[in-house]
């Protein structure tokens, strides 16, 4: 991986969340939502994300685009040959370089103005990154309808008159409005159902080879994954456990965590005998991980000295990462 | 073209128009909001609806009973009311005056009486009046008081009073509140935590005592329009931290809406955000939890000038029109001064119905 057609490095991203109790409002604890995340996603590719619920990926995402501001560590963007920090950067310098990477959002009907017409929801990043002509704007609005395949007819129609697919597609056109170069989706089909989820995702698909995006995939399935990502990081309780190749990692992963996710995603053919990895137990609490190993209490492999000692995230082959003591000697199931 | 279809109608509807469709199926709000409409056009209008100087003495009018006015003479439309006689009382030897049977007096429209200024206009037009009145005479629709004026005068100028003060007391504490409230939000921190502990202390304070000692320290020698204003703020200054409240509460949830964080990663500004994305989002709330906040100012006013600690005379009032019925003895003998109340418990039943309605109708969306 050479260093030059690196978009996004992200070293050591942490975000924690004070608790606050009492009538002086005392600190009484953190929740570590993000706690020493680093990744790097090279120009064109589609980074994937994956976790449970609380996993803190929806926060490492907005640590990210600096929505909210990171606790510790660097975020390295490099754009037209720069590279900044978003992490320390400050707020005015970085309104300018925000055009340069925009978000997909979860819920396709709480992340649209539901007072503004489609047409102002997709021109307003437009308007306020100087594009005053309302005429001029109006041309690239159709032109970015038409790019998501939504008739430009629609321009003045409210997002109530829409479906949540239609919604979803609303807000890619918003996101790609300014010709990013980054777009961080944040479970973008999640809320969608099954039959238009593959849609959208075609349709991000399409865009990425059409316009050359990078993308930062954050997702709760991997079902879904494995048909847009080239590399897949898992995350537990605020940390990656497992980075690797989609492929490798589907057939052959190495964090007891990662073969529970993949058993756990449903299987396309008839009658295959399911051999799901049922996890006990609540995911960690992040405001109180337990010692050692964070996943070791669910984990059916751990030993004493998963008990005890945390694992560290280490390259075992290359391009390969994973937590683990024990990340040679299982042999764990994939799928595929 | 063709007329757009229903469902198109409805894809290119403003949040407006939403609400409007909504509000329109609650049927009591509907009607409230006409009551309420109607009232405000008789505030508007209350000189010229008056049939006589509501300041105007006279000892032979004392409570005269509510005088009917007849519409048909001889067969034909053409309304007329009794004049006035005295009689003397052969136990106690006063002199009583009670309506004369055998006298006609013609009512007229658009008849010319006492002079007033409508939009700075000076006019004398009433909408009803006498033709050749004797001394004395007059229409009283809702009798008269001890002072012989016209109820039914007074009463329209104590509901433009009273209506008016409502709206400037609650255009004060919306001030308040928007300002206060969203101070509170956006800042957040200490700021928040001493707002939100005063409005906590604020509205922890017994009303009555706190107005009592607020109306008390007025200076006595104050004009009417004086004492007018500094009610309505003592009264907006109780009323602000409800909607303070309101706002802050939107303020803090619209905050961690998707739309909002979609905007501010779009590049938008915090001026931006606040009044293209967050205020437009919550207006509709404000307008219902103004509706709301509105009859409880009416009510406060009515009350103060009840106990007499409000506005005070030669001001009118619904409080002032209300203070006469307060002894049982002038009850007995002129129960008509009690119809004063009618239009209060109308119009606080009608706000709040119609905040009602708002309230529900507010987020078409949910």
């Amino acid at each position: 991986m050479s260093g030059s057609d690196i978009i996004l490095d992200v070293r050591g991203l942490k975000k924690h969340f004070p608790i606050r109790r009492g009538l002086l409002r005392r600190l009484s604890g953190q929740v570590r939502a993000v706690d020493g995340v680093s990744f790097s996603i090279r120009r064109g590719e589609t980074l994937a994300l994956v976790g449970e619920s609380g996993c803190g990926k929806t926060t490492a995402a907005r640590c990210i685009l600096r929505a909210i501001p990171p606790s510790a560590g660097a975020v390295n963007f490099t754009i037209d040959g720069r590279t900044v920090d978003l992490a320390t950067l400050p707020r005015r310098q970085l309104r300018p370089l925000r055009r340069h990477m925009q978000m997909v959002f979860q819920d396709p009907y709480s992340s649209l103005n539901p007072r503004m017409v489609v047409g102002d929801i997709i021109g307003e990043p437009l308007l306020i990154n100087g594009m005053a002509n309302r005429a001029e704007r109006r041309a690239r609005v159709t032109q970015l309808m038409e790019l998501v395949q939504l008739p430009s007819a629609y321009f003045n129609r409210f997002p109530h008159a829409f479906s949540g697919g239609q919604r979803q597609r609303i807000g890619i056109a918003r996101a790609l409005a300014l010709n990013p170069g980054l777009i961080v989706a944040d479970e973008p089909v999640s809320a969608l159902d099954v039959s238009v989820q593959a849609q959208i995702l075609n349709l991000m698909l399409d865009l990425q080879d059409r316009l050359g995006l990078t993308y930062l995939f954050v997702a709760h399935d991997l079902s879904v994954v494995k048909h847009v990502s080239d590399r897949v990081a898992v995350m537990y309780v605020g940390r990656i456990v497992e980075l690797a190749e989609t492929e490798t990692l589907y057939r052959r992963p190495l964090h007891p965590y990662t073969e529970a996710l993949l058993s756990a995603a449903p299987t396309p053919v008839p009658g295959a005998i399911s051999s799901r990895i049922v996890l006990e137990r609540e995911i960690a609490d992040p405001a109180n991980p337990p010692p050692g190993c964070p996943f070791h209490p669910r984990c059916r492999y751990a030993t004493d000295m998963c008990r005890s000692e945390v694992p560290q995230l280490q390259e075992v082959e290359p391009g390969r990462w994973v937590s683990c003591h024990r990340a040679g000697e299982l042999g764990l199931a994939g799928v595929g | 073209m063709a007329a757009p279809s229903d469902s198109e109608r409805y894809a290119v509807a403003t949040q407006w128009q939403l609400t409007w469709w909504r509000f329109r199926r609650h049927k009591l709000a509907m009607v409230s909001l006409v009551v309420v409409v109607l009232f405000y056009l008789l505030a508007v209008s209350a000189d010229f609806l008056a049939t006589s100087d509501p300041h105007e003495t006279d000892a032979r009018t004392s409570y005269i009973a509510p005088q009917p006015i007849h519409l048909f003479d001889d067969g034909a439309f053409r309304p007329y009311t009794y004049g006035l006689k005295g009689v003397r009382d052969v136990k106690t030897f006063k002199l009583i005056y009670t309506l004369d049977t055998s006298r006609k007096v013609y009512v007229e429209f658009f008849a010319r009486g006492y002079r007033y200024s409508f939009l700075g206009i000076e006019t004398d037009l009433h909408l009803l009046g006498l033709k050749d009145a004797g001394k004395g005479d007059g229409i009283h629709l809702l009798g008269t008081d001890l002072l012989g004026r016209d109820l039914w005068s007074r009463l329209m100028v104590a509901t433009r009073v009273s209506l008016t003060i409502g709206l400037v007391g609650v255009s004060i504490s919306l001030f308040l509140g928007v300002l206060l409230g969203g101070v509170s939000a956006i800042y957040g921190g200490w700021v928040d935590t001493v707002i939100q502990r005063g409005i906590e202390v604020v509205r922890s304070m017994p009303t009555i005592p706190l107005w009592l000692g607020l109306a008390a320290a007025l200076p006595n020698d104050w004009s009417v329009t004086q004492i007018y204003f500094a009610i309505t703020i003592i009264i907006s200054l109780l009323a602000w931290t409800d909607l303070a409240r309101v706002v802050r509460g939107k303020f803090l949830s619209l905050r961690e809406e998707e739309f909002v964080m979609a905007a501010e990663l779009a590049g938008a500004g915090q001026t931006r955000i606040i009044f293209h994305h967050m205020l437009p989002s919550f207006a509709s709330h404000i307008i219902a939890a103004v509706s709301l906040a509105l009859p409880a100012m009416i009510i406060s006013e009515t009350s103060l000038s009840f106990l007499g600690l409000g506005l005070r005379p030669p001001a009118i009032s619904w409080g002032i029109l209300l203070q006469d019925a307060q002894n049982i003895q002038t009850l007995a003998l002129a129960p008509w001064l009690l119809f004063s109340a009618v239009p209060v418990i109308l119009v606080i039943l009608a706000f709040n119905f119609l905040g009602d309605g708002l309230r529900d109708a507010a987020d078409p969306y949910g």
